[in-house]
């Protein structure tokens, strides 16, 4: 089943074309690998499905439903939930406050019984404090709930961000460079934790990596983006002898 | 294998809830006996009525400055909107005090939705500026409202705001804003301030909590302005200009932003510290600015940082778990 279409995006700033006629389809359960030479915009690709940037052109359709252009929150409702290269938690707050706030999208109780403290705000508090150390367990992040985000070592922020996307409770999750600045011990076991959470929350993962051996070993299938442009599509194999892709990525043979 | 010490989730403590209204009721009642009986003079209780006003002040622009993290320059604006709405109730169409503090809370909420739509998609100084030409605005309307007396104000407004009125504002000033800090609503506001494309993409509608920390924020400023002019007997469109807005910010600052406790602390420093100062009327602005600017460069994060002082702190001093 068709999780995502996309179709013709088209994203330009001022005079240049970040993202030109980008179109891509996401299956259900799919792990798919965007990959491409630095500023070749797959950041913007997913600043556009995100809803940071609305598109110019072109139409996102999301479990048959047309996203194109609602605002990020409204995205996040319906179920898409992100990373950021550059990570972004909430740093001053602990881990814990971290993914409570992502939980409250759906938090079940109003305003009012939050100020008056009467037994639904207790209720809908417990059940928030059960959910988020359901996250902190898998990520094993319980035993740093309180510690300020921005103390714990990298590796753990990244988890810690991943963690926060999963507590949307999203159907597509997507990571852009989870890996970056990990070594490969790290990597390893961020993807077997990825594996897991894909399996335990039945997932669609959206991917960009620069670390080549690690979107060949674990995507499925793999878009290529150069100059805004998909160039290449396909498994890892047909990826690998593309000949577009590898000129893109070391430049042209001379003849 | 590893155990782990399990969160307690936020559950209803009766004993704990006791004792913190027991505390009230026993300061309100000797604050109270003092005043019957006339041991706390006239002038004393001048200055724990502008204490009770400016807690109330600091402490609802402390959810809009130190939670939200909108620089907002307006809050005097939205103490005249509830000063003026209030006196028109008490004093011009003669309804109880009640009513005229409903509708000052209700008019400057409102005051405060119609100001914050437009103006919170600003950021930092934008929005600081807009605010500030906000409040202004407010002023200069109600200078050129003849129903109101104009520049020259409404005098002659009858004393209401006694003791208990002042003392029930502030505790539910102070226990609406703490409880809607420490709620998931409260959460969702923080991390507006924390980091705004994050949090919009975590699912939350990042302009709707603004404009509600705003309205909630300036409601309670109505609040203040309703006690203000029940006090002093007067209002003038003069005594809400910048000037008051800034005073409040300094409060803000002082105390800490982000901590209700700092706020609390600094309202009731200022207030002292300017009622002290008024025997040496030459020299007083020079050491109130000496004496804030002593405490930024030796404490910059304000008083409290963004901690607060509370049972979690005192808990923390008797060795119980953090």
């Amino acid at each position: 089943m068709m999780l995502m279409n996309i179709e013709h995006l088209h994203k330009s700033f001022g005079g240049l074309s970040a993202v030109l006629d980008f179109n891509a389809h996401l299956e259900e359960r799919e792990l798919i690998g965007l990959i491409g030479p630095n500023g070749a915009g797959k950041t913007t690709v997913f600043n556009l499905i995100t809803g940071v940037y609305k598109p110019d052109e072109g139409k996102i359709h999301f479990a048959d439903q047309d996203i194109t252009g609602l605002p990020p929150y409204e995205i996040c409702r319906r179920g898409i939930a992100r990373t950021f290269q550059n990570i972004r938690l909430f740093n001053d707050l602990s881990v814990l406050d971290n993914v409570r706030i992502a939980l409250h999208k759906d938090v079940h109780y109003p305003l009012l019984s939050a100020v008056l403290r009467i037994p639904s705000f207790f209720k809908g508090e417990a059940e928030i404090e059960e959910k988020t150390d359901q996250f902190l367990k898998i990520f094993n992040l319980y035993d740093k709930r309180n510690e300020k985000a921005s103390s714990l070592p990298y590796g753990e922020q990244r988890r810690l961000e991943i963690a926060r996307a999963l507590a949307t409770n999203p159907r597509l999750l997507i990571l852009d460079e989870p890996a970056a600045g990990m070594n490969p011990n790290e990597t390893a076991e961020l993807m077997e934790l990825n594996r897991l959470i894909r399996e335990q929350f039945h997932l669609t993962i959206l991917l960009i990596e620069h670390d080549m051996s690690l979107v060949m070993g674990v995507c499925e299938r793999i878009y290529v983006l150069d100059y805004g442009q998909i160039i290449a599509e396909g498994s890892p194999e047909e990826i690998r002898n593309n000949k577009r892709v590898i000129e893109a990525y070391l430049g042209e043979e001379v003849s | 294998m590893q155990k782990t010490q399990s969160v307690k989730p936020t559950y209803f403590k009766p004993v704990q809830f006791l004792i913190e209204v027991g505390i009230l009721v026993a300061l309100f009642t000797l604050v109270q006996y003092l005043i019957t009986t006339g041991l706390l003079n006239q002038y004393y209780q001048i200055n724990l009525a502008s204490i009770c006003i400016n807690i109330i002040l600091a402490v609802s622009l402390n959810l809009i400055n130190g939670f939200t993290g909108q620089l907002s320059l307006g809050h005097a604006g939205f103490m005249a909107v509830g000063a003026y709405a209030s006196v028109i109730m008490t004093q011009y169409m003669e309804l109880p005090f009640i009513v005229g503090i409903i509708m000052a809370c209700l008019a400057a909420a409102l005051a405060g939705f119609i100001i914050g739509v437009p103006t919170l998609r600003l950021r930092g100084d934008y929005l600081a500026i807009a605010t500030l030409g906000f409040g202004e605005i407010i002023r200069v309307v109600l200078q050129n409202i003849d129903y109101v007396g104009g520049p020259a104000g409404i005098m002659g407004i009858t004393k209401m705001a006694t003791w208990p009125w002042m003392f029930a504002s502030v505790v539910i000033t102070l226990v609406v804003i703490v409880n809607l800090i420490n709620s998931s609503y409260g959460r969702a506001i923080i991390s507006v301030r924390e980091d705004e494309i994050a949090a919009e993409l975590m699912g939350i509608n990042t302009t709707k909590y603004k404009v509600l920390a705003f309205v909630i924020g300036a409601m309670f400023a109505g609040l203040a302005g309703a006690l203000y002019a029940h006090y002093f007997y007067i209002i003038k469109p003069e005594t809400f200009n910048f000037l008051k807005s800034f005073d409040i910010l300094v409060m803000v600052v002082l105390g800490g932003l982000g901590s209700t406790t700092g706020a609390v602390i600094a309202a009731i420093f200022i207030t002292v510290l300017t009622a002290a100062l008024q025997s040496f009327p030459a020299i007083r602005m020079i050491l109130y600015a000496i004496i804030l600017i002593i405490v930024m460069i030796y404490r910059p994060q304000g008083l409290m940082g963004n901690k607060e002082l509370g049972r979690r702190a005192f808990g923390r001093l008797r060795g119980e778990n953090k």
